[in-house]
């Protein structure tokens, strides 16, 4: 560096020196990446991480000891149930997609953010909602729809916010100065757009006071939408968005490229392609016609394939450095949560075949699933990725402790084992005692028998949510080091080879 | 089911979208260099500090591409301003 800068002496030396900030200015791609809003979503995720999973391992509580709820209404079972899910799926996973889309499209689109201050108000604006649910839902103000229950005017907040991420994630591809789109915008452009669809149509309701609404659609085609969207919210929101995640962290922290790019692009046409209409496995034996919930069954059984496609490919990316899973805590975040995807993407099509689902449906099987695939997949990827994203937003290459993320590992995949164990046999249990007659036709077991057998089950779940909880609390305290007295780097944009300029 | 009047044209809608993009993307050669394009991601960071001189040709999987990429690579480089690395970056 110092010979070129004795070379030039035209007044361009300083863009030489080491000095990285005085580089920006006189350079083509000269300017530095807008952060912020990176900066503030990773940290609320961590707090709404803190926060929701508390509230699950309460909740976690009270249906091993139902007396928790102190008989006061607001922290009754029914209320506190839809402020975990809100918590942990759209403020936690939410401000996580949020941060790390908001990254990745200007990493690999090297231009900062279109629009910043709009990606400010998508932050502030989704605070807002966040503690709306947070008020409304245990004032027991519901639409009552499954992950959907914030009432209309939150709706509206919501869509306008999302409509402003669009904005400000697609203007971003569009000012890129790179010509190819990396497939994690791929998989983070299809989650936006298709969240925006799935809650502008399925939130469509009849305001009747201010904090009460009537659903646009009634019966059987209000199941059928509502399905239509909480399937489809599972398989965007929560695989898609993440898998974009996946993309791009697993390379960057395994330092190798994707095991076969070409496979990621198949993966990401092939699964949007199938996704749409797997909801109908949620209404089996219900209303809803046979000929749909077939639909909904072979569907599910066909995202087999694309799941496991992205699965093994993001597994191989370490084909050749296996060594680096032993000694890098962050990669085995990454890639143990690509295995609890893969294990709750084979479970899912199973539970979708109707005969297994005769079985499964109504019991805490289902809650076993899909806490494989939200501690397992969502939670833990969202962690690593989150360890990877913080340090390098305040100018390090390190959390502040990395034998803490070590801990924390350890300790949350023992309470998803713990977790997921408990609920698969719990389920079974329920499934077959529901089931069992006796050659008269009258039931083997009453309900409560059924309840009075699951207990040692839920204490088992209780412990082990309690484990990921305390894991969250140990990234919490890890986070708050590592960002404490120290100021936001902002990083400049590198220059792009002409060849590959949009 | 009226309630599928609804869902299957918006369905319909959303697959004809999806052809339009995927035909946009592949019209627009998103997929012409898929080989290269995994890892170039790796290159950026790696570039931060020297990122005005070597943009982008520091990285193996650059130098694994280097005979069908080298055609498209004699292409103006942004600054050539010599670096004591500067002989390493033309191909």
């Amino acid at each position: 560096m110092s010979t070129s800068t004795a070379l030039d002496g035209l007044g361009r030396a300083p863009a030489e020196a080491p000095g990285v900030a005085s580089v920006a200015g006189t350079q083509a791609g000269s300017a530095v990446y807008t952060d912020t809003a990176v900066r503030l979503f990773a940290l609320a995720a961590i707090v709404w991480g803190v926060v929701g999973m508390l509230v699950g391992v309460i909740i976690a509580a009270q249906l091993a000891w139902p007396e928790l709820n102190l008989g006061i209404p607001w922290l009754s079972y029914g209320r506190l149930r839809p402020l975990h899910t809100n918590a942990v799926i759209f403020a936690f996973g939410g401000c996580t997609l949020f941060a790390t889309s908001y990254h990745v499209v200007q990493r690999t689109g090297q231009t900062p953010l279109f629009m910043p201050k709009l990606a400010l108000f998508t932050f502030i604006g989704w605070q807002i909602v966040i503690l709306a649910a947070a008020i409304s839902l245990p004032m027991g103000f519901t639409q009552g729809k499954e992950y959907a229950e914030l009432e209309w005017p939150i709706d509206l907040l919501i869509a306008v916010v999302w409509v402003s991420y669009a904005v400000v994630f697609f203007g971003t591809i569009g000012i890129r100065k790179v010509r190819h789109i990396y497939v994690a915008n791929w998989f983070f452009g299809s989650f936006i757009l298709a969240v925006a669809m799935l809650h502008i149509v399925n939130s469509a309701a009849v305001p009747f006071s201010m904090m009460k609404s009537y659903s646009a659609y009634a019966g059987v085609q209000d199941a059928m939408i509502q399905w239509w969207y909480g399937h489809n919210a599972v398989g965007f929101f929560l695989t898609a968005g993440f898998l974009g995640i996946m993309y791009y962290y697993i390379p960057k922290q395994a330092e190798r490229p994707v095991y076969s790019y070409r496979l990621s692009i198949v993966h990401f046409w092939a699964l949007i392609f199938t996704y749409m209409w797997a909801g109908p496995h949620h209404l089996h034996y219900t209303a809803l016609p046979d000929w749909a919930q077939s639909i909904g069954m072979v569907f599910s059984l066909v995202l087999l394939a694309p799941s496991w496609g992205g699965m093994i490919n993001g597994i191989m990316t370490l084909s050749g450095a296996w060594h680096k899973l032993r000694d890098d805590p962050i990669l085995k975040f990454l890639i143990v949560a690509l295995s609890f995807y893969g294990m709750s993407t084979f479970e899912g099509p199973m539970m979708s075949i109707k005969t297994v689902n005769a079985l499964s449906h109504y019991t805490d099987w289902t809650v076993g699933h899909v806490h494989s695939g939200a501690l397992g997949w969502v939670g833990l990827i969202s962690m690593g990725a989150l360890y990877h994203l913080i340090p390098r937003m305040y100018g390090k290459t390190q959390m502040h402790s990395v034998k803490a993320i070590e801990m924390h590992f350890w300790i949350a995949t023992v309470g998803i084992v713990l977790y997921i164990a408990a609920m698969w046999i719990a389920g079974v249990m329920q499934g077959l005692m529901w089931r069992a007659v006796n050659p008269d036709g009258t039931l083997v077991y009453s309900f409560v028998e059924g309840v009075k057998a699951t207990y040692p089950y839920y204490v088992v779940r209780l412990a082990g949510g309690a484990l990921y909880l305390g894991g969250m609390c140990v990234m919490a305290w890890n986070v708050w080091m590592t960002v404490r007295g120290s100021k936001p780097v902002d990083a400049p944009v590198p220059a792009v080879r002409p060849a590959l300029q949009a | 089911m009226d309630i599928l009047y609804l869902l299957i044209p918006l369905s319909a809608l959303m697959v004809l979208l999806l052809i339009g993009v995927f035909g946009w993307a592949l019209h627009r050669g998103q997929f012409d260099d898929l080989e290269h394009e995994g890892a170039r991601i790796l290159q950026n960071d790696a570039s931060l500090t020297s990122a005005v001189a070597t943009p982008f040709d520091a990285g193996q999987a650059a130098a694994a591409a280097a005979p069908e990429q080298s055609p498209q690579r004699k292409g103006p480089m942004p600054q050539p301003t010599p670096t004591p690395t500067g002989s390493s970056i033309h191909p």
